[in-house]
């Protein structure tokens, strides 16, 4: 395993749409994410699903990151630090399922996802590398 | 003295639990994913096979613990754990009981061995704690076995090394073999494998490679024990890296014997992986 932490995690920012969740995006997310815990709670959900915008006055989220939650933009989320177990907490009290809220970052219909799914997945021919694709 | 008497491992997908939960085993889309758990599960019954106490190997998906505190590998050594809330409710199972005694020795054994491992009081278990135990149990009204969970921090990275995750359960092992009670233990390795749950690349499975993981892990596992992370990630999936959870189970087996596996696409979003593991007598 490399034991430089730079190259430990550069290596990761070669694959192609993937973010993997580091310090940088684990700082940046913070408050994001430790919002998006205080949905394991009915009465949580209630009041966040009753007024989204005043539930999240007392949390210190950016003006960014406020927008793409109110929007559901999970891919512009994960890019704001967000990760998507803890924003599960928000598709789940959608009633969404992970199916559901992961095909939306894919560009896909649900329907067109859940068929690539049956027919055995995305493949990683030609998704492995930048680099190699270049 | 405690004995590890075989491995399991297994993906622990949310949507088996809501298959489970929701009595859908006769469903088209269910039936050939339950169908892989019947042989365990007639397997298991067997007394012989039967374990006194489940050493389960899984992830927290931000459920116990969120960003305040992320251990690297932790040890729960409650009494009980109940089933956690992850934004649709708890699910339905019964409370997981722990072996404390058991538990808190492994956890001494660990720590003087150089793993220092984070010890846990008070949480509540999700699905990749509970999803393993519903697939392989069903629905008792009392879990059959005592469990003993060990959980690996595969969300925020740096995460523990593949070899660093095999050299753990060598650790287990030696600590198993150290308690003087009569245990038949088992330990279960669990999440996996090819999966991604993010961003314009999720929905990626990789068939070749899982089943080349699933022949190492008796025919090869140096191999295994070497990938590194960006192998896994490449290859299987930013979510295949809870495979490195199966090292764990992996490096507390000596020289296992495949005796059933199973294996389906998709799960939801992922690639299913089973498989039972007998440890040499």
């Amino acid at each position: 395993m490399n034991d430089d932490p730079h190259e430990y995690k550069a290596a990761f920012e070669d694959i192609p749409g993937t973010r993997i969740f580091n310090s940088e995006r684990a700082r940046k997310g913070y408050s994001l994410n430790q919002f998006c815990m205080t949905l394991m709670n009915p009465v949580n959900r209630a009041n966040w699903l009753a007024d989204e915008e005043a539930y999240l006055k007392d949390w210190k989220i950016t003006p960014d990151q406020k927008k793409a939650l109110l929007k559901r933009d999970y891919n512009k989320l994960l890019e704001l630090g967000g990760n998507i177990y803890y924003l599960a907490k928000v598709f789940s009290t959608d009633g969404l399922s992970f199916v559901q809220a992961v095909s939306t970052m894919t560009g896909m219909e649900v329907e067109d996802y859940q068929a690539m799914m049956a027919a055995g997945g995305r493949s990683p021919d030609g998704l492995r590398s930048i680099k190699d694709n270049t | 003295m405690a004995r590890i008497t075989a491995g399991i491992a297994t993906s622990h997908v949310p949507l088996i639990g809501v298959g489970i939960d929701q009595n859908k085993s006769q469903d088209p889309y269910f039936k050939p994913i339950f169908k892989g758990y019947e042989w365990t599960k007639a397997w298991i019954e067997q007394p012989e096979n039967k374990p006194d106490v489940v050493i389960l190997v899984y992830n927290d998906h931000a459920s116990a613990f969120g960003q305040e505190i992320i251990p690297s590998f932790s040890i729960g050594c409650a009494e009980k754990f109940k089933s956690a809330d992850e934004g649709w409710g708890p699910r339905p199972v019964p409370l997981i009981r722990n072996h404390t005694d058991f538990a808190w020795h492994i956890a001494e054994s660990l720590i003087i061995d150089e793993f220092d491992m984070t010890i846990i009081n008070d949480m509540d278990v999700d699905h990749g704690l509970t999803v393993p135990l519903s697939a392989i149990f069903g629905q008792p009204t009392e879990w059959p076995t005592l469990v003993v969970p060990i959980m690996v921090n595969v969300i925020t990275y740096p995460i523990a090394s593949g070899d660093r995750c095999f050299r753990l359960g060598e650790a287990i092992k030696k600590a198993v073999e150290r308690f003087p009670e009569n245990l038949n233990v088992q330990i279960w390795g669990t999440g996996g494998m090819s999966h991604q749950l993010q961003g314009p690349r999720a929905g990626l499975i990789n068939q070749q490679w899982d089943k080349r993981f699933l022949d190492d892990l008796t025919s090869n596992p140096e191999r295994l024990r070497k990938l590194p992370h960006i192998e896994y990630l490449r290859e299987a999936g930013s979510e295949g890296i809870e495979l490195v959870m199966w090292l764990v189970m992996l490096g507390a087996l000596t020289n296992p014997k495949e005796l059933h596996r199973h294996y389906h696409v998709p799960a939801s979003n992922t690639a299913l992986g089973h498989i039972v593991l007998e440890n040499e007598k």
